[in-house]
């Protein structure tokens, strides 16, 4: 569990974060969202205490983050940031090592984490372990970034933006892969990004930033359904808001009995592409693989939740 | 024998420069002949200067080679090896003609390398090193051609073929002091450097890590360095005098107003401003979204330093000690001037005396220096970088 509390920064007398509290319960995902010079950054980074907060505390567990040595704080969280920073003269191995070995791990404990991290995000260590970062794919750069950040099993990760750099298809599979492994680790995860799509996607609860100041802690229904102010709902796009919100349920969640033609699709879909299946072959149902059927009707339904 | 001129497009741009500069080469007078060291000479050319026919098959073998290399075709070996064979050639020419020329038992008379020779040479030279570049050598076998070519060097002047040319006739004059003088050189060069890492690179993190320390810091080095060279030199005579003769123990230490001490001094002051700029612009050249993870991930600030912004950094340092060393090698002519030793002795004593010969026992070994410095630096940093990329697919 991680607690802001009443957190603020002034830079010479202007508050770029003014009094924020919020908590982030443990494998939670938290994603700071807001238009750049909103201060989430500013907020994470005060977390690792990269930024000193000027009032306010950040509580780990039980653990007020003011009072450990900044290094030593840093080295309990996992940090991963937009271009990945990794160390262009360190090989990929030598990279993913350098927080274990801060924490003077064993050299063999070292390389057995090498090896399962690398497997983990798909990177064969035979083939890319004793690479540079610059021979790797932007792609792979990224998912090294963030295998150096859990290399330690911190209970705590800091995103800063980190797929900014890759392109749509590349993101939506990190995106994807980010979620998977932190399930599976139990990772507690704050994410700072400008993409609402990407909070939504990512984050148990989305909190939304203006100005310095907390606009809206909430889950992504409640975001779009019920936006706190006219600055989340321009936020989250009235446009958007019915795909959006499909987009954060899967088929299974209206699957009904019935018949229809057509090849099965797997429960697991959202609801958002079940729609526009159903849009762009101008049908009416669609058969769900295991029994059952997703109705355009249903879908409408369920879309129309956030326009009321 | 009937000569059909090759098409223009046949020609080697590069090779007609160095056919043009051989062939004013032969055409010069190859070395002068001077009843003593310092009047002025009678320049001899070639054909006369050997004995018998020996200059005819000389210039011939020259102009053949210099007309091989017209030809845009031709393999690089070839040229390489055509080129080094001039080398030689003109070389043997020297030689032979100071021993041809130099009268039995006369030991006031000198013969010299003149225009034609140093042009023979230079086309020469030039053609190598042209051929080299083309052929683009790795690190290691460009290493070994630059130890080949010194070995090569010193073989030619161990071999005493050259000893009755004017500079060697010097040498053998002076062949104590012109050790001692290449130790001088060296560790005026050196030793300078050395200095001004010890305090420059410090002296860089400082300001890299102070940013109000940057603007004084660089403005006051950049000032030092538009100082003329013998104006800086000729500085150090005054205070330093001051210094070893009111602080105590000051001149124990080697202060002096003129001597090694500070000759160094000088060099060290202008050695000063490439190191700690070139150390400053390598550390702020590291990628901010690098230091930033490393901080973030648990680094100490000196931890970041020391692993990440100096490795990254070590490049662009590098190069400064490049850059200070060719320069330090070829201004500490200059500590002649005050007493410092080193090859400038033997330029000012030549310049004194207005003996030319005396000036080149210092100049050439200079440029020799400097030459070798900067192609054995360059091996250096490029060995180094290539070790970054090692693992390069």
């Amino acid at each position: 569990m991680i607690r802001l509390d009443h957190l603020s920064k002034l830079y010479s007398g202007r508050a770029v974060v003014e009094d924020v509290s919020l908590t982030v319960e443990t494998g939670q995902i938290a994603a700071l969202v807001g238009t750049s010079g909103s201060g989430k950054t500013t907020l994470l980074r005060m977390i690792n205490r990269l930024v000193e907060p000027t009032k306010g505390r950040v509580w780990i567990g039980d653990t007020d983050a003011a009072k450990i040595e900044p290094h030593l704080l840093r080295r309990r969280i996992g940090y991963a940031i937009q271009g990945h920073g990794l160390f262009p003269h360190r090989t990929v191995g030598e990279n993913i090592a350098i927080v274990p070995r801060l924490l003077g791990w064993r050299e063999a404990e070292i390389s057995a984490r090498i090896d399962e991290l690398m497997q983990l995000f798909d990177l064969d260590p035979a083939v890319y372990r004793d690479r540079l970062p610059h021979a790797l794919s932007g792609g792979q750069q990224q998912r090294v970034g963030v295998a150096r950040a859990l290399a330690a099993r911190p209970e705590l990760l800091l995103m800063d933006e980190p797929f900014g750099a890759l392109d749509p298809v590349i993101r939506a599979k990190a995106q994807d892969d980010l979620r998977a492994i932190q399930r599976q680790l139990g990772t507690t995860l704050v994410i700072v990004t400008h993409d609402m799509e990407e909070a939504i996607q990512l984050g148990d609860r989305i909190a939304v930033m203006d100005k310095g100041r907390l606009l809206q802690f909430a889950p992504p229904s409640e975001i779009l359904t019920a936006p706190a102010t006219p600055f989340v709902e321009a936020l989250v796009g009235a446009a958007e808001r019915p795909f959006r919100l499909l987009s954060l349920s899967t088929v299974d969640a209206l699957r009904e009995p019935g018949e229809a033609p057509g090849t099965p699709i797997n429960p697991d879909t959202s609801l958002r592409e079940a729609l526009a299946l159903c849009l762009w072959e101008g049908r009416a149902a669609l058969p769900v693989s295991g029994g059952g059927i997703v109705t355009l009707a249903a879908l409408q339904a369920r879309a129309e939740g956030a326009s009321r | 024998m009937r000569f059909a001129l090759p098409p223009l497009s046949a020609l080697s741009p590069t090779g007609l420069l160095f056919a043009a500069t051989g062939a004013i080469g032969l055409w010069l007078p190859l070395v002068q002949f001077k009843p003593n060291r310092i009047v002025a000479g009678q320049g001899v050319d070639l054909i006369a200067a050997l004995p018998g026919p020996a200059g005819w098959a000389v210039a011939l073998g020259m102009a053949a080679i210099l007309a091989l290399g017209l030809a845009a075709g031709r393999g690089l070996g070839l040229r390489l090896g055509l080129a080094v064979l001039g080398l030689g050639l003109s070389l043997f020419a020297l030689g032979l003609a100071a021993r041809g020329l130099m009268p039995e038992g006369n030991r006031m008379a000198r013969v010299s390398p003149a225009a034609g020779f140093w042009l023979q040479f230079l086309a020469f030279a030039l053609m190598a090193t042209d051929a080299l570049a083309r052929l683009r050598p790795g690190i290691r076998t460009r290493a070994a051609i630059l130890a080949g070519a010194v070995a090569a060097g010193t073989g030619v002047l161990a071999s005493g073929w050259l000893d009755r040319t004017s500079v060697m006739i010097e040498y053998a004059a002076r062949a104590e002091m012109f050790s001692r003088s290449l130790w001088q050189h060296l560790l005026l060069a050196f030793g300078s450097l050395g200095l001004a890492f010890i305090v420059g690179l410090p002296l860089g993190i400082a300001i890299f890590m102070a940013r109000p320390l940057r603007k004084p810091v660089l403005t006051l080095l950049n000032m030092l360095q538009t100082i003329p060279s013998l104006a800086l030199f000729g500085i150090m005579i005054p205070i330093f005098g001051w210094v070893a003769a009111h602080v105590p123990g000051a001149a124990d230490l080697g202060v002096a107003g003129i001597g090694p001490f500070p000759a160094l001094m000088a060099l060290f002051l202008y050695a000063l401003l490439p190191v700690v700029s070139n150390t400053w612009v390598g550390l702020s050249s590291v990628s901010p979204a690098v230091r930033d993870a490393a901080l973030g991930i648990g680094m100490t600030p000196a931890q970041v330093l020391r692993q990440v912004e100096l490795p990254l950094a070590l490049p662009v340092v590098l190069a400064a000690v490049r850059i200070v060393l060719v320069q330090n090698i070829g201004l500490a002519v200059i500590a002649g001037l005050i007493g410092g030793g080193g090859f400038g002795s033997f330029v000012f004593q030549g310049l004194n005396q207005t003996a030319m010969d005396l000036i080149l026992l210092g100049a050439l070994p200079t440029i020799f220096l400097a030459l070798v410095a900067g192609i054995g630096l360059d091996l250096v940093i490029e060995t180094l970088s290539r070790q970054k990329h090692r693992s390069t697919p």
